[in-house]
């Protein structure tokens, strides 16, 4: 069995299979039925709920989990869908933690809130297993919608406008459908191939056609689109990557985060895969965790975070940076790279320490920057804000006939479930605007 | 320690917990290990005539209803009384009240309503050295559609001649068993006591459907497709054994009568409650065959230290303590007003306090935006709902307004004295104040 942990280098296979399906494995397993049902008779189905306040997506939760406890995990789901198009790929992702379990009024009783990420997953499972989409359209408006990215914001924007009676197209840069639920989420948090599935069940409500290797700017323009569209909704996600603008950044084994994400997602075989031993991991969010955590499982021997700010201003939760800590990943805060040293390949990273002014080395095979995603550049007649897309609370740019929702607006926080709830209320406006009833 | 050893109507235990009659004492197996485990005592599988044995269906024969995490909260069963031969049973008996001389052990009898049946198998049954007799007068289902049962139970009349006939047959306690099927306790209770039983037991199961099976269209249980009425029992039924028990320790007619308490006792909190409010001791089923019988130790271990705690040293000091306090609607204190009080501390903004007064009581509390409840003192009618409704312990309570105080609601002083019904303005038939 290799276990070669501490040989230098990015190496592939540094664990054997087994130990490689272990650690990729779901990494909340899901609840079985009695599971769920011991789980779901913890809700108090209290009034005007705090869970359901703090849903970007406003599902209503305490109705869902008491469906769940009355035997009815499919009208559950039903509950969850109509709100939440995604609600399966949300209960896998969603940092629960700071959304509805953090406002669980069990949370502020015991510390121990109702486990209301675990009980969707219970419900939408069952229905993706049954296969049933119970969704209907209605009839046609003969308007046709382009939607730019298939991610979670086009996707619910997609979903919603066909439901609604309207023909829509997208055009995804990539090959396959998703987005980040396809390219960026870690891999133990969507297992078993889950965001094709999803996107597979999304589109039976029919009326959505999807056209691959398509990047705004390069094979279509937005004028284009709108000329020969009624409507357009943008939700393109964040292209590109921060650099960090120090010396060295171009050695051999420096890499986007989010490009050694997208590789292990899309691997057939994780012992192909290549990982550094000492791997560095540069950044403080989601991003950073997810690929520290997926180097440690890969067989680094030693994987650290290296954030800038303190351990409570990491956008990452204390829950991720705990889960992180249990996998062996070791977190230096308030500490900012000043130099990559190496020759060819890197070897160590010079660092300094924010507070007290001093520096120091990390030794390391392997950098990954997690320090933010941008904007690829937009067509030049959209308004930005913050760098991204400027909108209205409606999700409407400036320039006629376009929206836009998700990571690539200046509003919200980059959160799968926040995409979903802009997509979705971009599209409810956008019928309404389309059908004249605003 | 406190000393937990009873005497009910004469018969002696170590503890005042019995097995009540049914599948757990049902052979000399069980019963052994139930001594064992530390029973007091055992009412033995009601006994039937001699003869071809009693035939029960071979499809389920219980049905249960269960709460979250199938917790048992009611079961109900169509099994039948012994159908194992008279002749066992008895050599049975007779061994185990050999090697456990210092267990009670009774026997439970259902022969059919004909004196010949009754004077024959009571003395045959009393040469095994039963301390007893329980007259099965409750099963409300199977033997009853026989004349059986809770048919005899039924019928005040009855009740009283069989009750005699095996007076006239044993110098041994008989213990009437009582049905809850009925409209008021007190008529049957009454017919045992005139006929010179020594004792009561309730109550026995409660005729139930328990649950129906959708997709078949038939009552669970379900036999080849059909179903019908069982006993229920176990703790949802316990309420309405307890109130059972209290009417019978509190009316003139059968006050005093000794009672063996009977319906969904499962911890020894249950059992002093049911001891409490007038039983001599109490009889556990359910329990017994959800957890087993070790859980006798927790019912000792229990009743003695809360005994020692509230300085009881005998079982007897607690019966019927509670009885006295037990009245009618009529005689409750008009005025004495509380108001719900909400500790904001313990407070964890759930809202099912809102919801529930809001919805379907009073409209007397209040909730702000960032989710603070609040009494309406002008409003609250102290029903106690939202105590009832609230998940956490002691968050909501009832405070007492004192004499003097300004009841909001009504604008009124709260009186110092004592104001029924009875003497109340409003009532028509009011008792006019001398």
């Amino acid at each position: 069995m290799p276990n070669n942990s501490e040989v230098g280098g990015p190496l592939a296979g540094r664990l054997d299979p087994i130990s490689l399906k272990k650690n990729f494995s779901d990494l909340h397993p899901p609840l079985d039925s009695h599971e769920a049902a011991v789980a779901a008779d913890r809700c108090y189905f209290c009034y005007d709920a705090p869970c359901v306040t703090a849903c970007p997506t406003d599902i209503d939760i305490p109705l869902f989990i008491r469906q769940i406890s009355t035997g009815m995990p499919v009208a559950s789901a039903k509950t969850i869908l109509d709100q939440n198009i995604l609600g399966g790929m949300c209960a896998r992702v969603c940092p629960t933690e700071t959304l509805c379990e953090e406002a669980c009024v069990r949370e502020k009783a015991e510390g121990k809130p109702v486990q209301i990420g675990l009980l969707q997953r219970y419900a939408t499972d069952v229905l993706m297993n049954v296969d049933d989409h119970p969704f209907e359209r209605a009839p046609s408006t003969n308007k046709k919608i382009a939607i730019v990215g298939a991610g979670p914001a086009g996707l619910a924007a997609a979903h919603r406008l066909a439901l609604l009676g309207n023909n829509v197209v997208i055009l995804d840069a990539k090959e396959k459908p998703g987005g980040l639920n396809e390219f960026g989420i870690a891999a133990y948090k969507s297992t078993n191939d889950f965001a094709q599935k999803e996107v597979a069940w999304l589109l039976k409500i029919g009326g959505i056609k999807i056209n691959y290797g398509k990047l705004l700017g390069r094979d279509f323009s937005l004028s284009g689109l709108r000329d020969e569209y009624d409507a357009v909704f943008i939700g393109a996600g964040l292209g590109n990557v921060r650099s960090l603008d120090i010396d060295g950044e171009s050695l051999r084994n420096v890499q986007d985060a989010v490009e050694f994400i997208s590789s292990l997602r899309q691997a057939k075989d994780l012992a192909e895969l290549e990982v550094g031993s000492n791997v560095v991991v540069i950044g403080g969010g989601m991003t950073a965790i997810d690929a520290a955590v997926q180097s440690k499982l890969l067989g680094a021997y030693d994987v650290t975070v290296v954030y800038r700010r303190s351990m409570e201003e990491m956008p990452a939760s204390l829950y991720e940076q705990e889960l992180a800590k249990s996998k062996g990943v070791k977190f230096i805060y308030n500490s900012r790279p000043v130099q990559i040293v190496g020759t060819e390949g890197i070897s160590s990273i010079k660092f300094q320490n924010t507070q007290h002014d001093t520096e120091f080395s990390l030794p390391a095979d392997h950098l990954l920057k997690a320090i933010g995603q941008i904007m690829d550049e937009l067509p030049l007649e959209l308004s930005r804000e913050n760098n991204k897309i400027k909108v209205d609370e409606n999700f409407k740019t400036d320039v006629a006939n376009v929206w836009a929702g998700g990571d690539c607006t200046s509003i919200g926080e980059d959160l799968t479930v926040t995409a979903v709830a802009q997509g979705r209320d971009a599209a409810i406006n956008i019928h309404a605007s389309l059908s004249g009833e605003i | 320690m406190a000393d937990l050893t009873s005497s009910f109507c004469g018969i002696k235990s170590p503890n005042p917990f019995w097995l009540a009659s049914a599948p757990p004492t049902d052979k000399e197996y069980n019963v052994r290990r139930a001594f064992e485990a530390g029973w007091g005592g055992v009412v033995w599988k009601t006994l039937g005539v001699e003869g071809p044995p009693i035939v029960n269906v071979n499809g389920p024969r219980y049905g249960a209803i269960w709460g979250a995490d199938r917790r048992l909260l009611g079961l109900n069963n169509i099994e039948l009384i012994t159908d194992r031969p008279l002749e066992i049973n008895l050599k049975e008996m007779k061994q185990i009240k050999k090697d456990f001389p210092d267990r009670a052990l009774v026997a439970s009898v259902m022969v059919p309503c004909e004196e010949m049946y009754w004077k024959d198998i009571i003395p045959q049954i009393a040469e095994t050295g039963v301390d007893g007799f329980e007259l099965n007068f409750g099963c409300p289902h199977g033997m009853s559609e026989r004349g059986m049962g809770s048919a005899v139970g039924q019928v005040p009349e009855y009740i009283e001649m069989v009750t005699r006939w095996c007076k006239e047959s044993t110098d041994l306690p008989v213990i009437v068993k009582l049905t809850p099927n009925i409209t008021n306790i007190i008529y049957p209770a009454t017919a045992a006591k005139n006929g010179g039983a020594d004792a009561v037991s309730l109550i026995n199961t409660i005729s139930s459907i328990v649950s129906v099976d959708l997709e078949n269209m038939a009552p669970n249980p379900t036999i080849d497709g059909k179903g019908t009425a069982g006993g229920y029992c176990g703790p949802a039924v316990k309420p309405i054994a307890l109130n059972m028990v209290a009417q019978i320790a509190r009316t003139d007619v059968t006050a005093g009568l000794p009672i063996s308490g009977i319906g969904g006792i499962t911890t020894w909190r249950d059992a002093a409650e049911f001891m409490a409010l007038g039983a001599g001791n109490v009889q556990v089923c359910t329990a017994a065959m959800t957890y087993g019988f070790n859980i006798i130790n927790e019912m000792t271990s229990g009743l003695s230290s809360w005994m020692d705690e509230n300085g009881y040293t005998s079982v007897d000091q607690l019966v019927g303590k509670a009885v006295p306090n037990v009245t009618d609607w009529q005689y409750l204190n008009l005025n004495y007003i509380t108001k719900a009080r909400i500790d904001q501390e313990k407070c964890i903004g759930c809202g099912r306090c809102y919801a529930a007064c809001e919805d379907t009581s009073h409209q007397a509390i209040t909730m702000s935006e960032d989710r603070v409840f609040d009494v309406k003192d002008d409003e609250c009618v102290a029903c106690n709902l939202c105590v009832n409704t609230c998940p956490v312990d002691d968050c909501i309570t009832m405070v007492q307004l004192l004499p003097g105080q300004i009841d909001e609601r009504t604008g009124q002083v709260v009186a110092e004295e004592y104001g029924n019904w009875t003497e109340h303005p409003n009532n028509p038939s009011k008792v006019a104040a001398e």
